[in-house]
């Protein structure tokens, strides 16, 4: 896979139709995979965006090291369940630790959120070099993630049938979760997340919604994070929903167009990383970033070209306002 | 996907950097000879402070240790071959990290106090794609084309997180984990393609995400030099206008400053500082050493240049704790280290600081609690003497329990506490009696005054408060009970002359005049 050149030739057979004849299962788990995670993350991400969360995903993203590492450590296993309380025992303890910080002393909420979560990755990362021996989990797998192992993983059964790598169901689950959650409290966290007040007052808790959310999250970034790496999962959380929200008023419409996006991520960074030979967590990344300029300029509430236009339109009509203080 | 890059990996990838991190290794093995008696010491300590002043003019030039037989060291000796600095590796190391934990204190003070704090981790992410392509540029890991490139993407990053809070309804967390995602993935889409590349196999930039102090070449080295003096010449230059941008920015822009250059020439030092960074903390801790020094120190201090100060000096320390303890452990990355050293810092301040500390706090409340107590019970004992027209002197635990209708053992903690605080005395103790119900105590002088301060200043609150306030008289007592601890005697006194020295409360009872007190 060596070459000399940093960006290869594009040759259409290669990058588009060769993954989908020769290759097309290997191809079909990975783009399902990287929807699965971009979607579910998306979902999850459009309310993380509303409240104002997006930084605390990215601590709870970064702490789940030291939370998989000492799970790894205690029970010598990777199966899913120790990892999955490791790392939501990690995310509570982060968001906890902040709020203890922020409480206790006069720190604000993002010097607090850097020193937590910046601490609990060094700890983690020293955690492994030191039972490096010991432990299997490899720091650079945990930046990048490996989506392009996919295909690689255990086979899940169902019974008898072979029914995919196994990762892919465990994350096709996840994503059912949070689509069942996402009906059954629809109404809940639209009211906490736009107006606290009015939702105590109906006797909806704000923090124990707010705590549901950011536990719910803490289990999708550490079902997510060996695709996607710990860095991407970020991206995969912030973009399909922000995006979203350039184009619609309106939380539904937000949350389907976020699952197209995500579907558009997967697609497209699969093909873009296999024409670069690079990793494919990185091209979704690219991809979701592209996407974000084109509907930024584009959008037609608030698109940069709009409001362009109307700046323009509105210096001709209406006179300069006059500064009252002068 | 990624084959070439999972099999190689566990082999040394970048050759410079590799080669340095081993050097590491290799020293550890030696040991100054094994009879290191009396006047090598006193020349080693020398020495110590001889090339602490020799680091300052950069003597990156190889001199060679002349280290002798090779045994195992023990960990005092480990500890002073490192800071001994013989070797120009562990010399590049230390020179390195002090500079790094300086300009990163300082610089990141201004980004705690202006609540930017994530701006920074959002700058050490952004600069990566910038560092594929300054290492592209000519295939080497040239630290000048890679800063040219970090500090490039580093401002974009900074100037999109602007732009996108301004031009769209998101907010300034979502926009900063956009850019910071984005640009990392770009970074890192980047990175695995150099990987793959023949000559990528030798880039070294895996070095690049948790750090190797070691690593730190003699041109990494010219550069921190050059970032941290042009960083403290600025500072100096317009910490004024730094000052003011960071705590009142309305008032900046009134006096005419130049509100946006002043904030990007600030990004682009902060951008300069977390590039010269990478190499020895790593992409993800980066921002760690702004934040986390700089917090520490706004802990224990109220004045700007104090929190720079102080911020600075946490941040070298941590910086040379991390390489050493790097260096005595061979395996253990830097970067991780280096912010541990500094999370310690933080928590002690967090902890222990003089002014905000959380143990001052409670120790400051817990002495204010048992004041009050004390103040309590004062006012208690006066109320009892009121209550017999002042005749009385001696009182019973018992008569001051029913009082206050208590038991009659934390009555009596309470006396004690009293008669500790030298403000009252045991009548009987002189002839040896016990304590109990029975037993009597008399407030002394000092005692009695505070108990007439206590409630003098309590039933001048409720005549301020029925008079000036219009509150209804049975009103007053619960807010005058809380006062009267907290009001100083000015305030009292202001209040006398507002009321014209009153001499009763609106319940009719007599207030205790100044001179009673003051007596």
């Amino acid at each position: 896979m060596q070459r000399e050149r940093l960006i290869p030739e594009f040759d259409w057979n290669a990058v588009f139709v060769q993954p989908w004849s020769e290759y097309a299962s290997n191809s079909f788990w990975i783009v399902l995979m990287g929807f699965l995670v971009s979607g579910t993350c998306g979902l999850v991400g459009c309310f993380v965006i509303l409240r104002r969360m997006a930084l605390v995903g990215d601590a709870i993203s970064h702490s789940l090291l030291p939370g998989i590492t000492l799970a790894f450590l205690l029970t010598h296993s990777r199966d899913t369940l120790p990892m999955m309380i490791g790392a939501v025992a990690a995310g509570v303890v982060t968001v906890a630790l902040i709020e203890a910080i922020r409480y206790s002393s006069r720190i604000k909420a993002d010097a607090a959120i850097g020193i937590v979560f910046s601490s609990l990755f060094a700890v983690g990362v020293i955690l492994i070099s030191v039972f490096a021996d010991k432990v299997d989990l490899d720091a650079e797998c945990v930046l990048y993630g490996e989506l392009g192992f996919i295909p690689l993983q255990e086979i899940a059964y169902f019974g008898e049938t072979e029914i995919g790598p196994e990762p892919v169901i465990r994350m096709g689950i996840i994503a059912l979760i949070a689509i069942g959650l996402l009906v059954a409290f629809y109404k809940e966290m639209l009211v906490t997340s736009f107006d606290a007040g009015l939702a105590a007052s109906l006797g909806i808790s704000p923090t124990r919604y707010q705590y549901g959310l950011t536990l719910f999250l803490s289990i999708v970034i550490v079902s997510s994070f060996e695709s996607v790496g710990v860095v991407l999962v970020i991206a995969m959380i912030i973009f399909p929903g922000a995006t979203a929200l350039l184009l619609t008023d309106r939380l539904s419409n937000a949350l389907w167009i976020s699952t197209a996006f995500s579907a558009c991520y997967a697609v497209f960074g699969f093909h873009l990383a296999t024409w670069l030979n690079a990793s494919i967590a990185g091209g979704m990344t690219v991809i979701a970033g592209i996407v974000f300029g084109i509907i930024w300029m584009v959008s037609p509430g608030q698109g940069l070209i709009i409001q362009f236009r109307s700046r323009h339109s509105s210096n001709e009509e209406a006179l300069e306002p006059i500064n009252p203080s002068l | 996907m990624n084959s070439a890059n999972g099999d190689s990996r566990g082999e040394p990838r970048g050759i410079l950097g590799s080669e340095r991190s081993h050097a590491y290794a290799m020293l550890r093995r030696r040991k100054p000879s094994a009879h290191m008696d009396l006047p090598i010491r006193s020349k080693l300590a020398f020495r110590t402070i001889g090339s602490v002043l020799a680091l300052l003019a950069f003597s990156s030039i190889a001199h060679a240790a002349k280290i002798g037989d090779i045994a195992d060291t023990s960990w005092s000796d480990q500890a002073l071959e490192f800071f001994a600095l013989e070797h120009p590796a562990i010399r590049a190391a230390a020179l390195g990290t002090l500079l790094i934990g300086f300009c990163c204190g300082a610089l990141g003070s201004f980004l705690v106090v202006r609540k930017l704090a994530l701006l920074g981790d959002t700058l050490s992410h952004a600069v990566l794609p910038g560092v594929a392509l300054g290492f592209l540029w000519n295939a080497s890991k040239d630290p000048w084309a890679i800063f040219v490139g970090a500090t490039g993407a580093g401002v974009m990053g900074v100037a999109l997180v602007g732009w996108i809070q301004h031009t769209t309804r998101l907010k300034e967390d979502s926009a900063m984990g956009m850019v910071l995602a984005g640009f990392y993935g770009l970074g890192v889409s980047l990175t695995t393609m150099i990987q793959n590349m023949v000559m990528g196999n030798k880039s070294g930039l895996d070095k690049l995400f948790f750090g190797q102090a070691a690593a730190l070449s003699s041109g990494d080295l010219w550069l921190l030099g050059i970032i941290s003096s042009i960083s403290i010449a600025l500072i100096l230059l317009f910490y004024k206008e730094f000052l003011v941008i960071s705590f009142d920015i309305g008032f900046a822009k009134a006096v005419g400053m130049p509100v946006q250059a002043l904030h990007y020439l600030l990004m682009a030092l902060l951008t300069f500082a977390v590039v010269v960074s990478l190499q020895a903390v790593g992409v993800v801790l980066v921002s760690a050493l702004l934040i986390t020094p700089a917090a520490a120190a706004y802990l224990l201090t109220d004045r700007m240049h104090w929190v720079l100060v102080l911020a600075a000096g946490f941040g070298m320390i941590s910086g040379i704790l991390g390489a050493f303890i790097s260096y005595l452990s061979n395996n253990l990355p830097t970067g991780p280290l280096i912010v541990l050293g500094s999370t310690t810092i933080f928590t002690l301040a967090l902890i222990f600081g003089p002014k905000h500390g959380l143990l001052t706090k409670a120790l400051r409340r817990r002495r204010q609690r048992q004041r009050i107590a004390l103040e309590n019970t004062l006012k208690s004992v006066f109320h009892l003497s009121e209550s017999s027209g002042f005749t009385r002197k001696e009182f019973s635990i018992a008569a001051l329990a029913n009082e206050r209708n208590q038991d009659l053992a934390s009555t009596e903690k309470e006396v004690r506490a009293l008669v500790a605080a030298q403000l009252a005395r045991h009548v009987d103790s002189e002839n040896g009696a016990e304590w109990s119900g029975q037993a009597r105590f008399q407030l002394k002088k000092a005692g009695w005054l505070r108990a007439c301060e206590i409630v003098r200043n309590h039933r001048l609150w409720e005549l301020y408060l029925t008079n000036a306030a219009q509150y209804q008289s049975d009103h007053v007592h619960d807010d005058a009970e809380e006062i009267e601890h907290l009001i100083g005697e000015d305030i009292v006194q202001r209040i006398e002359e507002r009321l014209k020295s009153p001499i009763q409360d609106p319940h009719g009872k007599l207030i205790p005049r100044r001179d009673q007190v003051t007596a």
